[in-house]
Parts: structure tokens; C-alpha cells; sequence
């Protein structure tokens, strides 16, 4: 390990203030200490220590989308053989079959290890294309201004591609990414400055800006021709049994193996990192419980309700949990630390509205059949006003305390 | 009442007056800076817009529309051409009569309310919901929800703008793009949260 470190002291004048390279000092910088914990200490007050800093914190938060990575290659690669076979396809067009074909991987939907390659090769090309161009971006804006590229970035890209579907275009990536970062966050100065999740604006742009291609029922299984609507989808035509009549169950909806966003179909999987999550406190619990909470009320008051014409309104809530991504967006994306509120009571408000917002978008709007995207960055805008709340009324109790006391 | 009810929330959410429709920009945008002038002024918003919209529907209803002076026995007169410019000398003389009553009975609100009940009388906003009315040729009790409910939602789109934008003194935004720029953006970010409701039928 001391070569590297050895490496990049000899390389540090070059990049330094006054070096040939003092442009790109945000890459130097962004490596250095990716790489290792900075020497540099804060010499003026006030002085904050933690075990754990903001670069640290981001490197977390990619490790718990662990879980969702391996269930985005498995899971992407069995729906892709699943629908192959339904449709007795035997081979992949394109470079993708030339790579199938030279490894001698198979299509065998069974297989774990034919399924992971095959969804690998539909996860890596949407991931090396939001990282490069976001990259781009942000370093393009770190050496512009002067500040530091920020590993949140990772978490931003990792986010992003977990949530798109496996057969969109790498141009329509590209376009979507680069809005979330620039108009999403740098425009605002950029990790910790913004005030809306970016990765989720980014999808948010492509979903409303390419309505054709980020929803409906082709694109959700990476096979061309193959065409079936998400449990989701059915789910806002028939209800309950439309999901159960297509042969989909409650457990397979939970583990993941249904069609979906190419990373956030398995519950079972954001549970994991929700536990990972919350045990080294990085997410917050009071938003993961609070969007449970206000999904469950929700939920139950639809069904208690009841409806006639509406089949989503008799949908129990472990349905919602565990259908489509509600629960990425309550692990990953809702526990987002700059987007979310930031008092303890309001975190429990804000997802409150979170899971509230998400099923009633799910139930009573018919454009959309997917809600939680929605329902967190209609959130992120009152977040601010939900902390002002409530730090106004804990003024107005401390000075009834203080009136009493004096 | 179902029916009122669901006019009620479309105007807070779906048909937002700022955030779906871009109305009343210039006051939402300048007068955002801090939340509580932007609790005030939506206050403001929300009573002008209450009593306008109603007064204009009656004006609407029994004045200006194709056959409304069947009363009087002219069942054949149409004053609509007139609609503009009764609605906007409606709106002026009731923002006037309000802030004197508001002066002589109600000094506390008044000042709270200071500036902007003056100001709202050019509010494209209040117009706006007037217009939305007559359009839809709203009966009076709708008239009365719809002006209650699009005054809440103008109200509640300027409070967080508010919020964020007093969240967004913390930020750093690039020179270019200090003041009303980034408010511009961050208004068109607000809209994209807002589109959840948009597809509702209520």
C-alpha cells in the first residue's frame, strides 16, 4: 500500500497550486482520498469529530446496495432466459450473444451462473455509461469551482442505474444522468447543497420526458419482442388477482424475480441493506419506519374504504411492500441525508408523507402505477418546511417551559 | 358534496395555481425569501381569493354571461366581452374595501398583512382563478370551494418555496445563477414534484 501512497506524494506538485496540472487537482484529490483518509485537520473552530466522514458515509451506502446489485444481475438475466424461452429464442443478437456464445454460458433460466453473466451484460452497459458521463459532469464542475469531487456521486450513479429499466437506450441514460447531476445538484453547489435526491431527478426527467420508453410493458424484460406488463401494471387494471392470475406470488414479488427496474424488484434484498443501514446508522430509522408507517395506514384505509371501480383500493398493504420499488425508495432513496428532514420529528413526518404520497399516487392516479418516485421528491420539496415546523414548536414549548419556570 | 370535495383537492394539488398552471409568478418568485412574509402573504392569497371568485361568479353568473339578464328582461344580451375588466375592478375595489375593514376592525391582521393585500390586486394568480371559473361556468357553492381551495394551494406552493429557499442560503450557486435564476429552477423542480397529481380524476 505504500507505493501508492509513495506514488501519489511524488505526483502531488504537478497537480498543486502553481503545477502544470493544477487544473485537474480535483482528480488528483479525488483519488488521494478515495484512496486514503486525509492528513489535513481543521485549525480554526468549531472542531467535530466522528469516526466516520462524509466520503467514508457514501462508501457505506454503495456497499448496502450490495444486496440489490446481485439481484440486479440475477434477476435481469432470469426474466431475460425466462422470455427467451417463452418465446424459443435460442441465441442473443448482437455483441451481447457474441460474449454469451464465446464463454459457453447458456440460457438456461435455472442456472444461477448463466443468469448473473447474462445480467451483467444489460447492468454493466447502463452503469459504465452514468458513471463516465456523470463523472464527466462532476468533474468538470469540481475543476471549474474549485471544490472536491464527492464520492456521493457514487452512491448517486449506483442509485440511478438500480432504477432504470434494462432495455432503455444508453443515449436516454446519459441524458438522464446528466440532468440529475447538473440541474439536480451542482446547479446548486453540490453534495449537501441541493434539495432534491438527484438520482431520483434524473429518473423523474426520463420518466416524464420519455413516458414511451420508461414505461408500459415492453421494456421491462430484456429480450426484444417480448412484451408483459409489470405486477405493478396489472395490479392498476385488475387488482390483487390480476397479479396472482398472471402466476406471480406474494413470495416471488418479495424475493425479486419479477420484471421490474433492472435493481429494485426484490424486497428481500433492500431489507438487507436497510438492516446494514440502520445498524451503522448512516439512514436514519425514524424515515425508514415512517414511510412504513404512513404505506400502512394508507393501505388499510383504502381497504377499509373499499371501492367498486377501483381494484387497487382493496390492495393489502404486504402487497405494496413488497411490489415494485417501494422498498428501494424507502431504504435508499427516501434516507437520502441532504434531501430529507433533518429533525428527528420531522424525519417521522416526512415519511409519514412519503408512504402516504406513495400509495395514494399507486391507488387513486391512474397515469401513474408506480408512486414512491414521485412521492419522494413531492417530500424532498416540503422537507424544509417540515423542520421549520418543528423547530418552531419546540420554541414555542421551551418558552412555555421557560415562562412556568421563571 | 363529493363533487366539492374533489374540486376542493384538484385545485390544491392537481390544478396547483403556481406549480401547474405558473400563475402569479412575479409575487412567488420575489416574495419568497423567508417563510414567515410567505405564510403572510399566502394568507392574503388564500382570503382575497375566497371572497373574489365568488363575488365574480355572481357577477358572472347574473351580469355578463349569454342570457344571464333574462332577469331583467333581456334574454338576448351577452356582456361577455365585458368579463376582463369588471373582474379585474372587482378584484381592486374589494382588495381596497378589505384592507379598510381589516385597518379599522382587525389592526392586528392588517399588519401582518401590511404590504401584500395592495399587492395581490395585480396578482395574476387572483385573476387567474377568476378566469378558471368563469370558464368552467362554476355554480356559486363550486365557486366559493374553487376560490378557497386554489388560494390553499398557492399558499402552500409559496411556503416551501420558502422553506427551500431559505434551506438554499447554504448553498453554493454558481455566480450566473444567484437570486432569481436558481429560483427559477428550483420552482421548475418543484413543478417536477408536483407532477405527481397531475393524470387524478377526481
Amino acid at each position: 500500500m505504500s507505493h501508492i501512497r509513495k506514488c501519489l506524494d511524488r505526483i502531488h506538485p504537478y497537480f498543486a497550486r502553481g503545477g502544470p496540472y493544477e487544473k485537474f487537482y480535483a482528480l488528483y484529490e479525488m483519488v488521494d482520498t478515495f484512496l486514503y483518509t486525509p492528513a489535513d485537520v481543521t485549525r480554526n473552530a468549531p472542531h467535530v469529530r466522528d469516526a466516520i466522514d462524509l466520503k467514508r458515509v457514501m462508501s457505506y451506502v454503495v456497499v448496502a446496495t450490495l444486496p440489490c446489485i446481485f439481484m440486479a444481475l440475477w434477476n435481469t438475466g432470469y426474466q431475460a432466459n425466462m422470455a427467451m424461452a417463452a418465446l424459443d429464442i435460442d441465441s442473443v443478437p448482437g455483441w451481447r450473444g457474441w460474449i454469451l456464445d464465446g464463454l459457453n454460458v447458456g440460457h438456461d433460466p435455472q442456472s444461477l451462473y448463466a443468469n448473473c453473466v447474462h445480467g451483467l451484460l444489460y447492468f454493466l452497459p447502463l452503469y459504465i455509461v452514468t458513471i463516465v458521463v456523470g463523472g464527466l459532469w462532476e468533474v468538470l464542475f469540481a475543476a471549474v469551482r474549485n471544490h472536491e469531487v464527492n464520492e456521493g456521486f457514487l452512491v448517486t450513479s449506483m442509485l440511478f442505474t438500480l432504477t432504470l429499466p434494462p432495455d432503455i437506450p444508453l443515449w436516454m441514460v446519459a441524458l438522464g444522468i446528466s440532468f440529475g447531476v447538473v440541474i439536480g445538484k451542482e446547479v446548486f453547489g453540490g453534495t449537501g447543497k441541493n434539495f432534491l435526491n438527484p438520482a431520483l431527478t434524473g429518473r423523474a426527467f426520463l420518466f416524464f420526458a420519455y413516458p414511451a420508453e420508461m414505461s408500459g410493458d415492453a421494456v421491462w424484460t430484456a429480450v426484444d419482442g417480448f412484451s408483459g406488463a409489470t405486477p405493478l401494471g396489472l395490479a392498476a387494471l385488475g387488482g390483487v388477482e390480476a397479479i396472482t392470475g398472471s402466476g406471480v406470488t406474494l413470495m416471488q414479488s418479495f424475493l425479486g424475480s419479477i420484471q421490474g427496474s433492472i435493481g429494485s424488484t426484490s424486497t428481500l434484498a433492500c431489507l438487507f441493506g436497510a438492516v446494514f443501514l440502520i445498524y451503522t446508522r448512516i439512514a436514519s430509522f425514524r424515515i425508514i419506519f415512517g414511510v412504513f408507517l404512513g404505506m400502512f395506514f394508507m393501505s388499510s384505509f383504502f381497504n377499509l374504504v373499499g371501492s367498486d371501480t377501483n381494484p387497487m383500493f382493496g390492495m393489502p398493504w404486504y402487497w405494496h411492500l413488497s411490489l415494485g420499488g417501494f422498498a428501494f425508495g424507502m431504504v435508499y432513496m427516501a434516507t437520502d441525508p441532504v434531501s430529507a428532514a433533518m429533525t428527528n420529528m420531522g424525519r417521522w413526518i416526512f415519511g409519514g408523507l412519503i408512504g402516504v404520497m406513495t400509495v395514494l399516487i399507486r391507488v387513486v392516479n391512474p397515469a401513474f402505477p408506480e408512486g414512491i418516485m414521485l412521492a419522494i421528491l413531492f417530500a424532498n420539496i416540503f422537507a424544509p418546511l417540515i423542520d421549520y415546523f418543528v423547530v418552531q414548536v419546540d420554541i414555542a414549548r421551551r418558552k412555555r417551559g421557560y415562562a412556568r419556570a421563571g | 358534496m363529493e363533487h366539492l370535495s374533489s374540486i376542493f383537492v384538484a385545485s390544491i394539488f392537481t390544478e396547483n395555481l403556481a406549480l401547474a398552471y405558473f400563475l402569479g409568478m412575479c409575487t412567488f418568485l420575489a416574495v419568497s425569501k423567508k417563510i414567515s412574509t410567505a405564510i403572510g402573504l399566502g394568507a392574503a392569497v388564500i382570503v382575497v381569493q375566497a371572497i373574489t371568485v365568488p363575488a365574480n361568479n355572481l357577477i358572472y353568473q347574473f351580469i355578463l354571461r349569454e342570457g344571464a339578464l333574462a332577469w331583467a328582461g333581456l334574454p338576448d344580451v351577452d356582456l361577455g366581452f365585458l368579463g376582463l375588466i369588471s373582474y379585474i375592478g372587482v378584484i381592486a375595489a374589494i382588495v381596497q374595501i378589505l384592507e379598510m375593514v381589516l385597518d379599522r376592525y382587525f389592526p392586528a391582521l392588517y399588519n401582518a398583512l401590511g404590504i401584500f393585500l395592495p399587492l395581490i390586486t395585480v396578482n395574476c394568480a387572483i385573476l387567474g382563478g377568476t378566469l378558471f371559473m368563469a370558464e368552467r361556468d362554476y355554480n356559486f357553492m363550486e365557486s366559493v370551494t374553487y376560490g378557497l381551495g386554489s388560494g390553499v394551494g398557492w399558499a402552500l406552493a409559496i411556503t416551501a418555496l420558502a422553506g427551500i429557499r431559505e434551506k438554499l442560503k447554504y448553498s453554493d450557486v454558481p455566480d450566473g445563477l444567484q437570486g432569481l435564476g436558481i429560483t427559477f429552477i428550483t420552482a421548475g423542480l418543484m413543478s417536477l414534484g408536483f407532477m405527481a397529481f397531475s393524470g387524478i380524476q377526481l
